[in-house]
Formats: structure tokens, sequence, C-alpha cells
């Protein structure tokens, strides 16, 4: 059985269970506002779950998320056009992908080293972008295409199911997702089946700073007010769904699926804790087990698949020495 | 076995750092047999292999690959030739399916923007139980992670990849080191199969009784020499036993 399964599995428990606890938890206005903020953290658990599969780590995307969008708002109250503004935050976060990546593969040291030197630098270019001051949003944004209210769902729903379904078919379908297992898996053998494995490495970077930009823009345009602090911590929280979806922490393994259902699981979890009148401070340790359990559970299920093939593979060699007896026996 | 050599050295000589590692070494290999190459450690095997898979130039000597002198300079001139090394480690990456690890670097796409396609999965799923039907091994799915192979059938399937992509030569390093019995069978009867289908195998190892069974011929190194190049129906095990020990 494969991780992610057990990952929904879980999520289908602990959405039962809060259900049970208070049935308004799967109610219509429920889901509209835990889909309302989802889709944001989802994208940039992609990125995430992308770039771990790869083998490296990237603790700055909370930081990337506050300050792609604090710099089109800033660009926009400069005078420049809305779309030029987007245009440049986004490059924003390729921009720190690169430079993530670059040292990393560069100088040879820990991704972890480099993000997390980048998470400090990233936060404090955005809290001086603010001059002090949160801005205020300027509505010449096009934020309504990101953001726009549907009956249920938001626009943002839609933007995401872009992502997942560009980066699931990019990961699982395309000869370049080989090369991200593969990178993750062992890069000794990867590169000696002439792949090049920095270029892999460096394009899953860019890919995360990307993302991450993209859901902080999409934040901001939400909550229509660029504040300096947003994204805090969410660079554990994404790692945490990534994880919690069966995405492995030492690389090549994990799927699109699992890390957009550990940020999802990790929505819901907050919401049903409020919603069954728990103190909303015990958030943090539901999430905490939540990692634990799901780690243990996922290794406890592949461990299982491993042992039942070895089984099987004992059995077939048993049977091929009593072929191997019996044709002895009959010469 | 044909009597064409497929590959021909003369006079191979390699010093590493004042180490004279090969001495005036000469060497017919022909065409579609299995050659077992033996020695003790340090017997120069691997300085060999190093050259003849295009790792490490020779100081001097000539290589002759189907008639043709050649001079690689890397390994990857020597693989676009046909010519594909096996090291003891081998190149799988241990959580990916056994179609994927196959296919590694040399996808079947669809279609392509620049060098990035969709994968044709089904193709591919296919051909990777091809080519493990060719060298006999017989495994239930193509989607099998490697990681739940033997340590045989992994050699398996490195096997059944060099096949696939048509190498007209393959160096095995120590393919059955670390090997129980049952599956060093295994690997012998792929290389047996290699045999069959006109592919040449040079096999490294300083077990003797592994390749004695299946070589067409015998050589035998010791301190950087060849000193002994026989085939296999003029020697026998208790020479060769001797030849080993007593160099």
């Amino acid at each position: 059985m494969r991780p992610e399964i057990s990952t929904f599995i879980m999520f289908i428990v602990i959405m039962t269970g809060f259900f049970i606890a208070n049935d308004k938890f799967l109610s219509a206005r429920n889901i509209r506002i835990v889909m309302g903020i989802t889709p944001e953290y989802i994208i940039v658990a992609i990125g995430i779950a992308i770039l771990m599969i790869s083998g490296e780590f990237d603790l700055s995307v909370g930081s990337v998320f506050a300050l792609v969008p604090m710099t089109m708002v800033q660009l926009v109250h400069q005078g420049i056009p809305p779309w030029f503004a987007i245009a440049l935050g986004l490059s924003i976060g390729i921009a720190v992908g690169f430079v993530n990546g670059f040292i990393t593969l560069r100088f040879g040291i820990p991704s972890f080293i480099a993000t997390l030197g980048m998470l400090y630098i990233a936060r404090s270019l955005t809290t001086v972008a603010t001059g002090g001051f949160p801005p205020p949003f300027p509505h010449s944004l096009p934020n309504e295409l990101f953001v726009f209210q549907f009956e249920v769902f938001r626009a943002s729903l839609f933007w995401m199911l872009g992502v997942a379904a560009i980066a699931g078919i990019m990961l699982h379908r395309s000869n370049l997702g080989n090369w991200i297992y593969a990178t993750g898996g062992d890069t000794g053998a990867a590169s000696s089946m002439g792949i090049k494995t920095n270029n892999v490495k460096m394009f899953c970077f860019i890919l995360c700073g990307f993302l991450a930009g993209f859901a902080g823009m999409i934040q901001t345009f939400r909550i229509e007010a660029p504040l300096p602090s947003q994204g805090y911590l969410l660079e554990l929280e994404s790692i945490a769904a990534a994880v919690i979806g069966g995405v492995s922490l030492f690389g090549g393994v994990g799927t699109i699926f699992g890390a957009a259902i550990g940020a999802i699981l990790i929505r819901f979890l907050e919401s049903g804790i409020i919603m069954a009148r728990i103190d909303a401070e015990w958030f943090r340790a539901g999430l905490g087990s939540l990692i634990i359990i799901s780690v243990v559970f996922n290794t406890w299920v592949v461990r299982r698949g491993e042992n039942m093939v070895h089984k099987n593979n004992a059995e077939e060699d048993m049977k091929d020495e009593n072929n191997t007896k019996e044709k002895k026996d009959e010469a | 076995m044909s009597n064409e050599n497929i590959i021909e050295c003369k006079d191979l000589n390699k010093y590493y750092s004042g180490v004279h590692a090969l001495k005036n070494l000469s060497l017919k290999i022909k065409k579609d047999s299995v050659v077992g190459l033996i020695g003790d450690n340090g017997a120069g095997k691997s300085t060999l292999i190093k050259i003849l898979s295009g790792a490490h130039a020779p100081d001097t000597g000539q290589i002759y690959f189907e008639g043709n002198e050649v001079k690689f300079k890397s390994t990857k001139q020597a693989m676009n030739l046909g010519i594909e090394t096996i090291y003891q480690y081998s190149a799988l990456i241990p959580q990916m399916s056994i179609a994927r690890n196959i296919f590694i670097g040399r996808e079947q796409t669809n279609f392509s923007l620049g060098s990035i396609g969709l994968m044709k999965s089904k193709t591919m799923d296919k051909a990777a139980m091809d080519a493990l039907n060719d060298v006999e091994l017989h495994l239930r799915s193509p989607d099998t992670p490697v990681n739940q192979l033997s340590g045989g059938e992994r050699q398996g399937v490195v096997i059944a990849r060099a096949m696939y992509f048509k190498s007209k030569v393959l160096i095995l390093d120590e393919p059955t080191n670390h090997l129980s019995v049952k599956e060093t069978n295994k690997v012998l009867r792929f290389v047996e199969g290699l045999k069959k289908q006109g592919v040449t195998s040079i096999f490294i190892t300083h077990n003797l009784s592994h390749v004695y069974p299946i070589a067409d011929h015998l050589c035998v190194m010791a301190r950087g020499e060849k000193i002994a190049d026989l085939a296999k129906e003029d020697t026998s095990i208790d020479e060769l036993t001797d030849l080993l020990v007593n160099g």
C-alpha cells in the first residue's frame, strides 16, 4: 500500500471524528470557510513536496510567501502597472529559489542551512520594504481574479487545481518527473545514468520559490492587506503537510496528491478543534501528534508491504527448489 | 562464438603515481564469447576494465574495437559504441520501479519541448518486461520497486538495461560478489543468455568457480601482467587454480 493512501484513510477518520463531535463541521458554511484559505497552503506544500522528492529542503517559503506580495503592493504604490508589478513580484520568488539552489549546489552545503539563512534574509527584506507601516492594499490589483468567492469555493481553489494538475503531470507523467525521483532517490546513480542532477535540483528550487510567492500573493489578495508577518512558520507547516502526505525526508518518495491531502488535513484539523469547542491552543498539540502518528503509520504500512513481498519471494524460492528436486528425482 | 575479434588490446601500459599497474598487456576478445578475467586483488583487473570502459586512458598501447583503433575520452563515448560496464554497486534507484529504472535518462516520450516530454508509460512497461524476459528474468510486474528485488535480480535488471540499449560488449565487475549461491547461479544464467543474443561479456571475478562453468576463454592476471590466456578446452580448473595461487 502506498503511503499517501494511509494519509487518505487518516483523513477520513479525522473528518468523521470531528463530524461526530459537531455535525456543523461538514456544513457548507464550514467547508466554505476552510476551503477558502486552504488552496494557498496546498500550493506551497506542492512546491515543497517536489523539492523534497528531489532531495532538498526550502525553509524560506514562509518568508517568500510574505516578500513576493509585499513587493507587488509596493511596486503598485510606486506607480508600476498592476500586471507588471505581479510579474516582477513573482520573479522575486523565482530569484530567491535560484539563489537558494545556487548556494546549495555551488558550495555543496546542505539546503537546510542555505534556506535557513534565506528565511531570515527574505523576512527582513519584507519588513524593510514596508518602511515601518504595512501599506494599504491598492485596489487596482486584479485580486478578484484569484480570490472571487463563488457559492462555496473561491477562485483560488481553481488556481490550486490548475497548479496541482500541471505539477502532477510533470512529476508523475513526464521524463522530468522521472529525473526528479531518480535525483532524490540516489544522486550518484542518477548522474551515472547521465542525468544532470544539479540542473534538476535547481529547477525544483526555483519552482518551490515561485509557488511560495504565488500562494502568498493569493493570500494577500484574499485578505486585502499586505502584512509583513504573513506566512510566519509556514515553512514548518508545509514540510509537515508534505511529510503527513507520505513525502520522504530523504528524497525520492512522495506524490502531489499526498502533499495536497496533508495540507487539507492540517486546515481541517484546525477548524475541527475550534468546532469541537476545544481550546484553539490545542491546535499545535494536535498538529504535532498528527505529524508523528502519520509518519509512524506510513512507515508501518510500507514495511508491512515489503515484508509481504519478501515472504512471497521466499515462497517462490521454495517452489523453485522443490521443482529442481523433482527434476533430479526424475533423472 | 565467432573468430572475429571484437576487442583487441596491444601492449597496454598504465602507471599510477609511479606504480606500474598494467604491464605490456595484449588481449584478444572474440565476438559473442564469455571471457573470464580472473586474478587476485591488485592483479590489474580493475585497471584494465577502467581502460576498456573509457574511464581512464592507457599511457601507451592501442585498443581496437571491431577492427578500428579507438581512443576513449569518456565512459559515455565507450557506451555510445556499445561497451557498457556494470559495476559492483549497480546504478539503480532503489525506490523506483523496474521499468522506470531501465529507462532512466533514456525515457521514451510522446512529444518533447526541448528534452522534456510525456513518458510513454505503457510502451516502456512492456519493453521493460520484454527486456527482462530476454535475460530469462521473470518478474511479476514492471511496477515493482527495485528495493523489493534480491541482489541477483537487481543485477539482472542492470543487464537487461544494457541489453535493451544494444550493448555489444558488457563488462561485469565482480557481479557475483556478496550474493548467495542461488543468486550467483541466477546471475550466471543471465550471462550465459547474453552469449545467445550476440553480446560479448567480460566477467571479472576473483572466484574461479563462478566464471569457469560459463566462460569460453579464461585470462589470468597477476601483478599487472597477463600470465595465462587459455581457451577453456585447453585448460582445467586445477591448472587455473594453480596459476591463481602460485602466479
